[in-house]
């Protein structure tokens, strides 16, 4: 087992997860869930590889996946900020609806052969550090590199920025925020857009850069519901979120890794003698989502800080409270 | 700030209904459905296939004939029973999108019965039955009670919580499957003994030839009969009172003394052991032997079904059966996302239907005025 090529591994594909966590952070910063990602997920992984295959060309996919993602999300966008429906039901509903059209439009698509990826590079310089740049710098996805500038700009925005500020005040006071002249509406609107199109990006990185090719419901295989626990557990901040999708990503390669050699430490490695025994190791990630949603909540609680105040909330102009 | 409102012409209002005539909901329920079925309709002539052919052969396949029937009914048992699990908590507002995990551990525990074995051979199979009935439930109980603890002990949101514990419970089933109980290395485990059968009505077939091939088993009685209990405990009892209390009004509730983190660990556990019931009927009244993948999503589509219903317990067994009817069409459907797309069209019609039910929608054309007025905002 190659420590350094594992975690490189995790990076990449905790990058899936990273580009889904931001989204929905920011989704959740305006006051909206949407439980859908797993839906606009597939919806971009597919749309993204189906673009890529007939053009020749990913970053069209790229392009037709975060589009796709996008008109998705305004589905929700409509039905619970201008409907005032119930934001959980609506993405539940997002998620059924995208699954099966992206198993739709992917008919067929898994025989698509090998179509050319998004380019990976290491970078000059960086890629010289020690340890660090092996593991973060070398031979990774262009995708990649977006996702280290995505992290601290969202930080920016939503923390250092007149925008951003508009952003926080609808999430949290949407009645002071509206008195303000901030339209509650289109914040929401256009932050559940920007979530969605995240999202397709999102199942872009797997078809077109991580994991190519289409595997049907598999090529997403649970990962939106990951990245909605996730946000949770970065409790709202884009580092934490980073932090959390990156280190999911190590703890998946180290898992996929531990079945292949003999001995492990020079004992006999139980996942290599006994395959059954594998299927512990795919429970792991998941325990780990229950034991980092434990601590996320715990600590919220603690510090009483958490979700945006308004947060699952319609808002309704002139209605007392919120 | 540019608003979305900047170009049209009109705006939508909403004003709350101060009452709502009887036959509203129930016709919007029904216009919510019509309108699914044209959009899927128009999806499916969009990518190439033929939507009347399709709905045609979902009603032939599910309807034509007393068997086909017959399998509809069978495919409805565990999506009544899991409907039933989501309808209990969902009326309390409690998300168990987990009802999957649920019916699957609720399988392995009634398998556990017959293959660990926990009774010896040769015991009546009614005696065999019941204990695997016991078994399914405390399984499913057991598997629910884990998000509702975590629910109520650490404020861990029970959405995330049950979907990861139902990847958990697939590998554990896989684990079982493929491992200890495997038959030969094949991913299932040995058939068990016609003792842990639930009768079928063919098995009367011998003295009423006209049941012959009919695989309609007891878990659909099992299932009717935990509609009614279900509704009675909800509709009928001082615990269904707390229930709804809490699901319409959880202030009030606290306020009034109720123990909200005990209803929360009581509610998981119910609607876990339902769910749990439900993989039971499925190993012991059709495939007859622990098997991966042999539920094809009864506990996702639970939501659904638990959502038409309106959170009745009567009302979800005809809704089961509805899709018990597309689940069972759509395994001969091609592209195979069909069944699961119509699925989310008719979920989202019916949340989007709901808005005229709550408001009068009125749309309101503007006023030059008016929009001088959005272009300062």
């Amino acid at each position: 087992m190659d420590l350094q090529l594992i975690m490189a591994a995790g990076i990449a594909v905790g990058t899936i997860l990273l580009f889904a966590a931001v989204g929905e952070i920011l989704a959740e910063r305006a006051g909206v869930i949407n439980l859908g990602v797993e839906g606009m997920m597939l919806i971009g992984a597919v749309v993204g590889y189906a673009t890529a295959v007939s053009t020749g060309n990913a970053w069209l996919g790229v392009a037709g996946a975060m589009l796709a993602g996008g008109l998705l999300s305004l589905l929700h966008a409509i039905v619970t900020i201008t409907l005032r429906a119930d934001q959980v039901v609506s993405g539940l509903a997002l998620t059924f609806l995208g699954t099966g059209l992206a198993r739709v439009l992917g008919e067929g698509l898994s025989k698509a052969g090998a179509i050319s990826l998004l380019p990976r590079f290491s970078v000059p310089l960086l890629s010289d550090i020690p340890v660090l740049g092996p593991i973060a710098f070398t031979e990774q996805s262009i995708l990649v590199y977006v996702g280290y500038l995505l992290v601290p700009a969202t930080w920016y925005w939503i923390n250092r920025t007149r925008p951003g500020l508009h952003l926080r005040s609808v999430g949290e006071e949407p009645a002071a925020a509206d008195a303000l002249g901030v339209s509650v509406y289109a914040t929401r609107y256009r932050y559940v857009f920007i979530g969605g199109m995240l999202s397709g990006l999102a199942g872009a990185t797997i078809t077109l850069a991580v994991q190519p090719g289409w595997f049907g419901a598999l090529t997403v295989n649970g990962r939106g519901w990951i990245a909605v626990g996730l946000v949770i557990f970065a409790q709202w901040s884009p580092f934490r979120a980073a932090a959390g999708a990156y280190l999911f990503g190590a703890v998946v390669q180290l898992t996929l890794a531990m079945q292949l050699p003999p001995t492990i430490l020079g004992l006999a490695n139980p996942f290599f003698q006994y395959h059954a025994n594998t299927f512990f190791l795919e429970m792991l990630p998941y325990a780990l989502v229950l034991v980092a949603l434990v601590v996320g909540s715990r600590d919220a609680m603690r510090k009483r800080i958490g979700a945006p105040a308004a947060l699952g909330i319609p808002y309704v102009r002139g209605e007392r409270g919120r | 700030m540019t608003t979305l409102r900047g170009g049209v012409p009109f705006s939508l209002r909403l004003e709350p209904r101060l009452e709502v005539s009887r036959w509203l909901s129930p016709a919007l329920t029904a216009g919510a459905l019509v309108v699914a079925l044209v959009i899927s309709g128009l999806i499916l002539g969009m990518v190439g296939a033929d939507p009347i052919r399709v709905y045609l052969h979902i009603v032939g396949s599910s309807l034509g004939s007393v068997g086909a029937i017959s399998d509809t009914l069978v495919k409805s048992t565990p999506l009544i029973l899991t409907g039933l699990a989501c309808a209990l908590a969902f009326r309390m507002r409690l998300w168990n999108i987990g009802a999957e995990g649920q019916l699957l551990l609720g399988a392995w525990a009634a398998s556990a019965v017959v293959l660990v074995p926990l009774v010896p051979v040769g015991t009546p199979g009614i005696i065999v039955l019941a204990m695997m009935l016991v078994a399914g439930f405390l399984g499913g109980a057991a598997w629910g009670l884990i998000p509702g603890i975590l629910r109520a002990k650490f404020g861990v949101n029970e959405i995330i919580a049950t979907l990861m514990l139902n990847s958990i419970a697939f590998a554990w089933i896989q684990y079982w499957v493929f491992g200890p109980w495997t038959e030969g290395g094949f991913q299932m485990s040995e058939q068990f003994p016609t003792e842990a059968w639930l009768p079928r009505l063919s098995d009367l077939a011998d003295a009423i030839p006209a049941l012959r091939g009919l695989t309609v088993h007891g878990g659909f009685l099992i299932a009717l009969a935990a509609a009614v209990v279900v509704w009675l405990v909800v509709e009928r009892s001082a615990w269904g009172y707390e229930i709804r209390l809490i699901g319409d009004s959880p202030r009030a509730a606290k306020y009034a003394g109720i123990r909200i983190a005990r209803n929360i660990l009581l509610v998981f556990a119910v609607s876990g052991g339902l769910a749990g019931i439900a993989g039971m009927a499925e190993v012991a009244g059709v495939v007859h032997r622990l098997q991966d993948n042999f539920s094809p999503g009864y506990g996702y589509t639970a939501i659904i079904v638990a959502y038409l219903a309106k959170f009745n317990p009567l009302r979800v067994v005809p809704v089961a059966i509805l899709f018990g009817a597309l689940i069972l069409a759509g395994r001969e459907i091609q592209p195979s996302g069909v069944p699961g797309m119509i699925q989310g069209i008719i979920l989202f019609c019916l949340i989007a239907s709901e808005v005229f039910l709550r408001f009068r929608v009125l749309i309101v054309h503007r006023q030059p005025v008016a929009a001088v007025a959005g272009v300062e905002e």
